[in-house]
């Protein structure tokens, strides 16, 4: 069925797969009417797609560096797309997305315009020219750029404080996840979920990750768009959801006043009563709710996030050719506008799911006994994700008091629209997709910069590649495992973490980068000082905020990354320009990094 | 000036032109976010609501696309375009 070489089958190879898969949804569903269990869909679903990312990792294992570092430079434009969406799309865009746009509306969209314009800073600054220099590590581009084991090492410095704090929310998510599906303690289910992520990277590296991102991502976007699609048709709103919800949309603002929302409040007292984590609907759907300041500088932060964080950097290395680097962005951001575009329209059917009392499942207007003995009212209750009380004590359902998870947006929609489990059951595997392909990415980013930028580079030039590979490898494992440690304490939420990464890597790396290519006066000293200093600005700020600090500008513990990178880029032009400008050979490195043409600076094995 | 330097021009330019547009629906839209959620937009959303969840993400995705075609063709003005074998 498939002959000659594996990177000329991809297509089919795909094809077959996403093939397979949907008939396994189906063998679910018929599983379902035969009277499966519930608990048993969701194993299955959990088991079976971790189990294919398993031996897709066991098939692509290498024991040569470039293979294992840029998965030998040959992942063709739109596949490295996939595997670059499914890098990017988190726990947090799948799990958590949704629901943030449910409950705060426009203000929290400044993250999809974050998240989606970074990438164009991505293509035009730096993917190209990074893929020309022809480095395996984000730290590889500044230790040569800039040269001395300084510069490289506060890169490494800043890759590992960003890229840590968003692997432990992924560990976090996976957990999250597996212990809900398989029904253990999260505790446990936490190291089930990094034994799956570690399955994948382990023997492959970066050529392991790519093939089961590429999978990975096409359980994530079915799982995402098939109940949104299902629900749109079967209410009624419209059969493509993302053109035809206007009128949707139009009447949960009509239900707002209809319910008195922002007039109606809740009594402190009675607040205090509700869940830890959960929240009721407070802001308007479709209004304007954000200062023009509070929304663009979180889009900012997240835009400039992007374009410095090396896991998503990296997957441009991947790719034959700097023309294809570029061309591969644009199919990055096509396949994520594929699922950011249609979490607005599932938080708006999810929403009128519940309040429309003309539908059958709103639950607003009915009374209490009515909601307690729903099936799926009980479950969710249960499971510490809906809350309803009776603070008027009038007997029925107001807006005001009915209380909500964030997660349960993603997770309980299908279930509450009445889809059958197995629906359930897939939106299960497809966030374990998510989360786990974002945390195979970072995990991979930090022990190759470690293993080739500190241990290979610094430590010891002349370790043969077997070594070299030896030592990724266990770092892989000890990084691993270090995340999931702090994963399993819980500390901060998903989404919290997440944008403090941004805010780190932007801090940090930012400007160091684009001003490599772009500014040739740029020097060492510069950079290092750009690096170190904002690094410990946007810190000193996050610190300083979080314990009590009045903050200025309007900068708060979410956007801290422009106060850091601003401090940076100040530092970096300010001491190169005070310092002697780069020798020759540097400032030749860069003319040459600006033609696509020619040889990569690095040679192809280094 | 040399070919190089001419086609680092040219780039650079395609960078202003790529920068500005992306300035537009990444930042501009949003300096007056309140004042155009009041129109309808397009499907019958409200404007900025529509920009946020579908339009601005979308006008990046076209605009990369742009952009690599533009800069490929800078680079075979000049002759800097890769080999199909390299």
């Amino acid at each position: 069925m498939i002959k000659g070489k594996f990177i000329d089958n991809l297509p089919k190879v795909y094809g077959i797969y996403t093939g397979g898969f949907l008939a396994f949804i189906i063998i679910m569903a018929i599983g379902e009417q035969m009277g499966m269990s519930k608990y048993a869909i969701g194993v299955c679903f959990v088991a079976f797609t971790i189990f294919i990312y398993a031996l897709i990792g066991w098939l692509s294992r290498t024991a040569q560096a470039d293979a294992y570092y840029v998965a030998g430079r040959q992942v063709p434009t739109v596949f490295n797309g996939m595997a670059t969406a499914a890098d990017w799309m988190s726990g947090a865009s799948f799990v958590a997305m949704a629901g943030g746009i449910y409950f705060k509306g426009y203000g929290y969209m400044a993250l999809l315009v974050g998240w989606t314009g970074g990438y164009v800073l991505v293509a035009s600054l730096l993917a190209p020219y990074l893929r020309k220099f022809g480095c395996y590590t984000v730290p590889d581009f500044i230790g040569t750029r800039y040269g001395g084991n300084l510069a490289r090492f506060s890169a490494v410095v800043v890759l590992t404080v960003a890229s840590f704090t968003y692997v432990t929310a992924q560990i976090n998510a996976t957990g999250t996840i597996a212990s809900v599906a398989l029904d253990i303690e999260f505790q446990y289910a936490v190291y089930i979920g990094l034994i799956s992520i570690l399955l994948c990277s382990m023997l492959g590296g970066m050529r392991g990750v790519t093939w089961t991102q590429v999978a990975q991502y096409i359980v994530l976007i079915i799982a995402y768009l098939l109940p949104v699609f299902w629900i749109s048709n079967k209410m009624g709103a419209g059969f493509f959801p993302h053109f035809m919800l206007a009128d949707e949309v139009a009447r949960i603002a009509e239900l707002e006043s209809q319910f008195g929302l922002g007039t109606v409040k809740n009594a402190a007292a009675d607040l205090a009563t509700v869940p830890k984590g959960l929240a009721g609907i407070t802001k308007a759907h479709s209004a304007v709710n954000a200062t023009p300041w509070a929304f663009i500088s979180l889009a900012l932060a997240m835009m400039m996030g992007t374009a410095s964080l090396p896991h998503v950097m990296m997957r441009y290395f991947t790719t034959p050719s700097v023309k294809a680097a570029r061309k591969s962005v644009g199919w990055s951001l096509f396949f994520i506008f594929l699922l950011y575009s249609s979490a607005p329209m599932l938080a708006t059917l999810s929403k009128l799911s519940l309040i429309d009392p003309n539908l059958s499942t709103g639950i607003i207007g009915k009374t209490f006994a009515e909601v307690e003995a729903i099936d799926w009212y009980q479950n969710w209750n249960q499971a510490n994700l809906m809350f309803i009380s009776d603070f008027n004590g009038n007997g029925t359902l107001e807006l005001n008091e009915f209380f909500m998870g964030g997660k349960a947006v993603v997770l309980a929609t299908p279930e509450i629209a009445g889809l059958p489990y197995v629906i359930s059951g897939l939106v299960a595997a497809g966030g374990m997709a998510a989360a786990m392909s974002t945390a195979d990415g970072l995990i991979l980013a930090i022990a190759n910069a470690i293993s080739h930028d500190v241990y290979y580079k610094i430590i010891d030039p002349k370790a043969e590649t077997a070594k070299r590979l030896v030592v990724a490898r266990v770092l892989l494992v000890v990084i691993g495992f270090a995340g999931a440690t702090i994963a399993a304490m819980e500390i901060q939420g998903i989404l919290g973490s997440v944008i403090w990464a941004f805010d780190f890597a932007m801090s940090g790396l930012f400007f160091p980068l684009v001003l490599g290519v772009w500014w040739k006066r740029a020097n060492r000293q510069g950079a290092i000082a750009g690096m170190l200093g904002g690094l410990a600005a946007g810190t000193w700020y996050l610190v300083w905020v979080r314990t009590g600090g009045s903050g200025f500008l309007g900068i708060t513990q979410l956007t801290f990354g422009i106060f850091g990178s601003a401090v940076s880029l100040v530092a970096m032009v300010v001491v190169s320009l005070i310092t002697a400008e780069p020798d020759k050979a540097t400032q030749k490195m860069v003319d040459d990094v600006r033609v696509p043409s020619g040889k990569t600076i690095l040679g192809k094995s280094h | 000036m040399s070919n190089q330097e001419k086609h680092w021009e040219k780039s650079r330019g395609l960078l202003f032109i790529t920068l500005a547009i992306w300035f537009v629906f990444s930042i501009g839209i949003f300096l007056f976010g309140a004042e155009m959620n009041e129109v309808t937009g397009p499907f019958g959303y409200p404007w900025t609501y529509w920009f946020t969840c579908q339009g601005s993400l979308g006008a990046f995705v076209i605009l990369i696309f742009w952009f690599a075609n533009r800069q490929e063709k800078i680079d075979e003005e000049f002759g800097f375009s890769e080999r199909e074998d390299e």
